[in-house]
Parts: C-alpha cells; sequence; structure tokens
C-alpha cells in the first residue's frame, strides 16, 4: 500500500507544467480563438517531442509502455492552464481505445496503421461516445472512432460528415459526427464493442475530472492574486473574512478531489472497463469542485467577472462544459447509487482499495 | 503508487479483526460522561493494552507495536467495523502522547506515557478559556516559576473529560510580561492536586463531556514543564497539527456511520419521498472515502518522509461537514420518528443512535479550531491570501 506518486513522476510533471505556463498563456489561447484551426502548431509539436502522445502506448507497440496514473499529473496540469487542444483526450482516451482493440485481437490493419501515425506524431484521431453530443476539435482529426449500437467504427475523416456547434466556451470546437456504419470500417462489436465502450466512457470521465482539479486549481491561483491586488475600503479585498471563505471553500473540495481521482487513475490503469464506482466518484467530485469554483471565484472577481476582458472566463466557461461532458453529477452519481444498492456491494472502510483487504494479491485485482 | 495491501498488512488486519472480535464487549458501555461510564472505559483500556493494542504506532518499549501509519489506519478500521468502545483517552494517546514522544525528555516519556497506555492515568485538554477561544493567544491563567515548581492560577474552560479525568495538559502563560503567543508554555497537571476546583457543564445531551477548572495557587513540580519555557505555542501548533490531521478523527468512523446510512437508506428506501435524500446518501459515502483516500495519501507522504502541509488544515472542515451531512441524512431518513428514535441495534452500539450522533456532529465544526477559523488559515496559509 502506497499512495505516493514516484519522484520521476512528480518532476515531469514539474518539468511539464513549466513548459506549459509558458506556452499556454491566457493571451496564446485568445489568439487561438482567432486561428483557422484553434490549434498552436508549435505547442502540438513540442508536446508531441516530449513524448506525450506515446505514453501510454505499450512498448510492444513502440511507445513508452506507461499507465494512467503516470498521466493523471499532467492531466490536471494541462487543465491549469486551460488548455484548449484536446491533448489530454488523445493521450488517456482515444489512444488508449485504439490500444486496447489491438489487445484484445480485433480490429482491422487501419488500427494499427493509425496508432503509428500518433506515435509518428502526424495522426489526429478525434473519438465519439453516446454520452456526449458533440466531438471536440472534430474539424482537425484525420481518423473517428465513433460508435454504434455496440458496434465501434474507426474511419477516416471522409467518412464522416461534421456539424459545426457553437459552445458557451470559445476555446472548444464541438461538431456532431454522422457516417453510414459499414462492416469495412467496424473494429469491434457486441460485447466487445459494449466493453470497450464502457472502458472509453471511464477514460473520458477521468480524463475530464483531472482537468476539472487542474481549471479549479487555476482559478483559485487567479482568484487570489487578483483578490490580493483589488483595493476597497483601503485594504485588498482578499483581506476581507466572507472573501477568505469563498475561497477556502474551493480549495477544500479541490483537495478532496485528487486522491479520489488518483484512486480512479489506478483503478482505470488496471482494468477500465471494472472502474465505474471509482471514476464516477472521481468525476462527480471534480465536477463540483469545478462548479464551485467557477462560482465563487467569478464571485470574488466583482464586476470584473463578468466582463470578456477578465480571463477567469477562459476556466470558467471550461468548467462548466467539462462538469457535464462525460456524465454530469447525475448520471455519475446513480451509477454509485445503484452500486450501493445491489446486495452484494462491498461497503465498509476494508473495502476502499477493492477486496485486495483480506484476500490474496491474485484476487485483488 | 500501489493500491494493494501487502500481505503483512493483510496479515495485520486479520489478527486485530480475531482479537477485536475475542475481546470487544458484547454489551455496550455506558457514556464515558457518566462516573460508572468512565471506569467501564477505562477498564477496555486496560484490556487493549493487555494485548499490546492501546496505541499500535508506539514503539514496543511503550507497549506499541512499532506500526507505521498504513497499519494504524487499518486499526482504526477493524476497530469500528467491531463496533469497540470509543477511546476514553484520546486526548492522551492521539494528542499528548505524540507530543511527549516529539518533545518530552526520557524521564517524561518514561513517567507519562506508559501510565497512558495502561489506561490508569486518563487525560483532559486545557486550551480555552473563557476570553481566550478562537483566539488561543489571548490566553491568561498563569503558571508563575517558584524555584522548582510553577504555580497556577486561573481559569480553564471546554475542557473534554475534565470531570473524571486524572490530569489535564494545555498551555499556561509562564512569562507574566509577554503577550499573544509568547511566553506560553506546555504544562502538565494532576486534577487531584490541591487548589484544583472542576466543575461539570453539561452538554447538549445532557452529560457533563466538558468543564470548567479553576486554579488556586496549584503547585506542580517543574519536571511537568513539556518542551522549554516560553515555547508552549509552538508545541501546541503541532499538537493541533496532529488533533486536525490525521489522529482525531480518522476517517473509519465516518466510513462505517456511511455505511450504516446506507444500510439505513436500504430499509428506509421505499418510504423516501424527497428524492435529494438519495444524492444526499450517495455524497455522503463518497466523501467518507475521499476522506479515506486523502488520509491514506498523507499517511504515505508521512510514511516516505514527506511532512504535513497547510492543506491539512482542510481536513477538519472536510470531516465536520461530512458528519453533519452523514446524520442530518439519517434524520431526513427517520422524518419525524427521529426525535424519538429508540436505541439503535447492539451490532454498531458504540457510535450511539441515529441521535446521538447527530447532537455530537453538531459539536464538530466548532471544537479544535472553528471552522470559520479553518477556513482564515487555508485562505492565509495555504493560498496565502492577505492577513489584513
Amino acid at each position: 500500500m502506497n499512495f505516493n506518486f514516484t519522484q520521476d513522476q512528480l518532476d515531469f510533471q514539474d518539468a511539464i507544467s513549466s513548459m506549459l505556463r509558458t506556452e499556454v498563456t491566457a493571451d496564446s489561447i485568445r489568439a487561438r480563438w482567432q486561428n483557422e484551426s484553434g490549434i498552436d502548431s508549435a505547442f502540438m509539436q513540442q508536446a508531441h517531442d516530449l513524448g506525450l502522445n506515446s505514453m501510454l502506448i505499450p512498448e510492444s507497440l513502440g511507445g513508452l509502455g506507461l499507465t494512467a496514473v503516470d498521466f493523471i499529473l499532467l492531466a490536471e496540469a494541462c487543465g491549469e492552464v486551460a488548455l484548449p487542444e484536446p491533448l489530454v483526450e488523445s493521450v488517456m482516451v482515444t489512444t488508449p481505445s485504439l490500444v486496447d482493440i489491438l489487445d484484445q485481437g480485433l480490429g482491422n490493419a487501419d488500427v494499427q496503421k493509425v496508432i503509428d501515425g500518433v506515435l509518428a506524431g502526424d495522426v489526429r484521431v478525434a473519438l465519439g461516445h453516446t454520452i456526449n453530443p458533440c466531438i471536440n476539435y472534430a474539424d482537425s482529426a484525420d481518423w473517428f472512432l465513433l460508435p454504434d449500437g455496440d458496434g465501434v467504427y474507426l474511419l477516416p475523416k471522409e467518412a464522416v460528415t461534421l456539424e459545426a456547434k457553437t459552445s458557451v466556451d470559445p476555446s472548444r470546437r464541438l461538431f456532431s459526427a454522422s457516417f453510414a456504419a459499414s462492416d469495412a470500417y467496424l473494429v469491434a462489436d457486441g460485447e466487445a464493442g459494449a466493453n470497450l465502450q464502457r472502458a472509453t466512457l471511464n477514460r473520458g470521465a477521468l480524463a475530464s475530472a483531472a482537468q476539472l482539479v487542474g481549471l479549479s486549481r487555476g482559478m483559485l491561483q487567479q482568484s487570489v492574486s487578483y483578490t490580493s491586488d483589488r483595493e476597497q475600503f483601503g485594504r485588498a479585498i482578499g483581506a476581507n473574512q466572507a472573501v477568505k471563505h469563498l475561497v477556502a471553500d474551493v480549495a477544500v473540495q479541490v483537495e478532496y478531489a485528487k486522491p479520489v481521482i488518483y484512486r480512479a487513475a489506478y483503478t482505470v490503469g488496471v482494468s477500465p472497463s471494472r472502474a465505474d464506482f471509482a471514476v464516477s466518484h472521481a468525476k462527480s467530485a471534480a465536477g463540483r469542485a469545478g462548479l464551485l469554483a467557477s462560482r465563487h471565484c467569478m464571485q470574488v472577481f466583482g464586476a470584473m467577472g463578468y466582463t470578456w476582458e477578465c480571463d477567469l472566463q477562459i476556466w470558467a466557461k471550461r468548467a462548466w462544459a467539462l462538469a457535464r461532458e462525460w456524465g454530469d453529477e447525475g448520471f455519475h452519481t446513480n451509477r454509485i447509487h445503484e452500486w450501493l444498492l445491489r446486495k452484494n456491494a462491498l461497503l465498509g472502510p476494508e473495502y476502499t482499495f477493492g477486496r485486495g483487504s483480506l484476500t490474496d494479491r491474485a484476487k485483488a485485482g | 503508487m500501489d493500491l494493494i495491501y501487502t500481505e503483512q498488512q493483510q496479515a495485520f488486519r486479520a489478527e486485530i479483526r480475531d482479537w477485536l472480535a475475542a475481546n470487544v464487549p458484547s454489551e455496550r458501555l455506558p457514556s464515558f460522561d457518566t462516573a460508572e461510564g468512565f471506569e467501564a472505559h477505562r477498564e477496555w483500556e486496560r484490556t487493549l493494552a493487555r494485548g499490546n493494542w492501546g496505541m499500535v504506532t508506539w514503539p514496543t518499549d511503550f507497549g506499541g507495536r512499532g506500526c507505521d501509519l498504513i497499519e494504524w489506519l487499518i486499526f482504526e478500521e477493524e476497530y469500528y467495523r467491531a463496533g469497540a468502545p470509543l477511546r476514553v483517552n484520546q486526548n492522551g494517546i492521539f494528542l499528548l502522547g505524540p507530543t511527549l514522544m516529539e518533545y518530552g525528555t526520557p524521564e517524561q516519556k518514561a513517567r507519562f506515557i506508559p501510565a497512558m497506555a495502561s489506561g490508569d492515568e486518563i487525560w483532559a485538554q486545557g486550551w480555552s478559556e473563557p476570553n481566550a477561544g478562537s483566539d488561543m493567544a489571548a490566553i491568561r491563567c498563569r503558571a508563575d516559576r517558584d524555584g522548582d515548581e510553577f504555580v497556577i492560577n486561573g481559569q480553564k474552560i471546554w475542557s473534554t473529560r475534565a470531570v473524571y479525568a486524572d490530569w489535564v495538559f494545555g498551555l499556561f502563560r509562564t512569562d507574566p510580561e509577554s503577550s499573544r503567543h509568547h511566553g506560553l508554555s506546555k504544562i502538565l497537571v494532576p486534577l487531584n492536586s490541591e487548589g484544583v476546583t472542576v466543575r461539570p457543564i453539561p452538554q447538549l445531551n445532557g452529560l457533563p463531556g466538558f468543564a470548567e477548572i479553576f486554579f488556586d495557587d496549584v503547585r506542580v513540580p517543574a519536571f511537568n514543564l513539556l518542551g522549554g519555557e516560553g515555547e508552549g505555542w509552538r508545541i501546541a501548533m503541532a499538537t493541533a497539527g496532529f488533533e486536525r490531521g490525521l489522529m482525531l478523527r480518522s476517517p473509519a468512523r465516518f466510513q462505517q456511520a456511511s455505511k450504516r446510512l446506507v444500510t439505513l437508506y436500504r430499509e428506509h428506501g421505499s418510504d423516501v419521498i424527497d428524492p435529494s435524500i438519495e444524492a444526499a446518501v450517495v455524497r455522503c459515502y463518497m466523501d467518507a472515502e475521499a476522506y479515506a483516500l486523502s488520509t491514506y495519501q498523507t499517511a504515505s507522504k508521512l510514511s516516505s518522509g514527506g511532512s504535513i502541509g497547510a492543506e491539512a488544515s482542510c481536513n477538519k472542515i472536510f470531516w465536520s461537514e461530512m458528519d453533519l451531512l452523514i446524520h442530518e441524512t439519517a434524520m431526513n431518513l427517520l422524518g419525524a420518528r427521529a426525535e424519538i428514535e429508540p436505541q439503535t441495534t447492539a451490532e454498531f452500539a458504540e457510535l450511539g443512535t441515529w441521535l446521538d450522533g447527530f447532537m455530537f456532529a453538531q459539536s464538530g465544526p466548532i471544537y479544535a479550531g472553528t471552522n470559520e477559523i479553518q477556513r482564515n488559515i487555508i485562505a492565509e496559509r495555504m493560498l496565502g491570501m492577505p492577513r489584513k
């Protein structure tokens, strides 16, 4: 039993965080709103050069063979700077789904080809799921992994019709996608397809949860800085307890969402299709923290918080969106509710980490 | 990160589970805030000590087992699972004990720790005074040095367990010229000393869970000074750290309560007409797990040489508000029957009835530093917001 990240994991987080803080500024995000693709290609190249795209691909396929636990702190860091590009989804959700398909001996020749393209940094894959009405940054994808019933299809962009939607968050480029379900593109079906979609949902919710915690932390930092500078009645507004307590409430929720997310990352790493409870807990806790951060931080910014000019909107609107993407609080609370009511539910402190408390390691997964 | 218990940890769990099954009293003990219940709980402490289960994290020389913090959490999980009696000496073993280990002289450790471990000496806390509550640095109760002794004059209030306890530890002003958090010292005082008057204060449940203590020329040897003279504030902060941090409210307590809540919800689920209760039950279960996960994370960090940071101030707010929600939800499930609810089943008897728990939960956001003070600490020390 050891709930620590390794020094390597922490060091890598430090390195990536500092790169993100330098490269992904509020100004650079606003610049993305103006450019054709919404993508900062130089940044994406840098992320690729740092190995992010290959992190969760097994060594046997040419990747780094790391797990969700290795990436989770980086996902938070991406949220903290409100990175617009769907890097986290790509690394933590889409690519592992492609790998799953290969691992299970499913798919077709395209799957290997697409993974090779991801490793080379010249292929981007967008992923759809029935729980989400839209796909973010679908317009820049070369390939699509899309569900239809229990089936999962890997399609070249030519086979997919996109319809643009406008998100409340100017950083999100949403599209609905439609396609003709043809066996030529089918990569998983039946029980395997359903399991894959279940695992994908858990990975997606985990990816959102981690970014929500990062977004909340970003909003906290901005609030602390603004309320320390802004003076009224001859002193910083942040000296007032009413203001302090709004901010402290957010900090408490963030602090307690983190370990829940790390357990979920660990569980997803072991078995993504059996991680419902841990992931639903993570997503609802992080969603709550994100929404509370948006609300309270906007409040402490006063009228500034209600302007287009104020950068807080970049973070707050993302939190509004991510709190509901990959299952909103109601969805995830329901999954836990169902689990709690099961006759054979393992309840109580000895089962925090699953059934591994009194059985042997082999059964513990 | 490896979230699987080792074989040794599983064996430890099995050992304590077996011992508790054989030793936990089958009948619920009377409340330790009654004379009879206090002695019954003291007897239980002696039983624990005989099995070397009194304080498993202490070194074996002091009656412990030298366990690490993960094993401590496992112990607590099994302890609450078994419905074992609440720890009447928690002020001693969870708060003073760790401070003695860190700041006590070898002679002080030898004098106080074994008696604490055996249940022979039960401890009360003496922090607050009538004019020093949340503002603890306003302490005025004096301890004047007189040769090899301190002479104590003044008053303490809200001293938990003081009515039946044997000793009190607390902060006293040893430098009469000092102010605020300077010139304070931590001193240990026998409650049977001449000049000590203890006046019980009935709590919300009618039982004298705390007391006022009046000191009138009370003489204690200088040996009873813990840490250096004038070092009291720093040492007290360390104690407060233990209290807010790991020891005082172990996650198992809330996990067991939230598990009971799920059971209650299953029993009453069919007559629930308020759908928000469903969400509250889920929330309670999740929050109790979140608190456990956070504690395991802290325990892992401490075990590998890390230290508790300012983020520990979040703990108290989180568990105290969770405890309220757990018991409010139970009250909502019981509806109009809640106010006349009979004694609960024997299975988890020591946690008391839902009504007992609901009343006790009211105190959580108040004691050990009110949640308003905690929010100030979070804002200023953890987040860096301006003090003034």
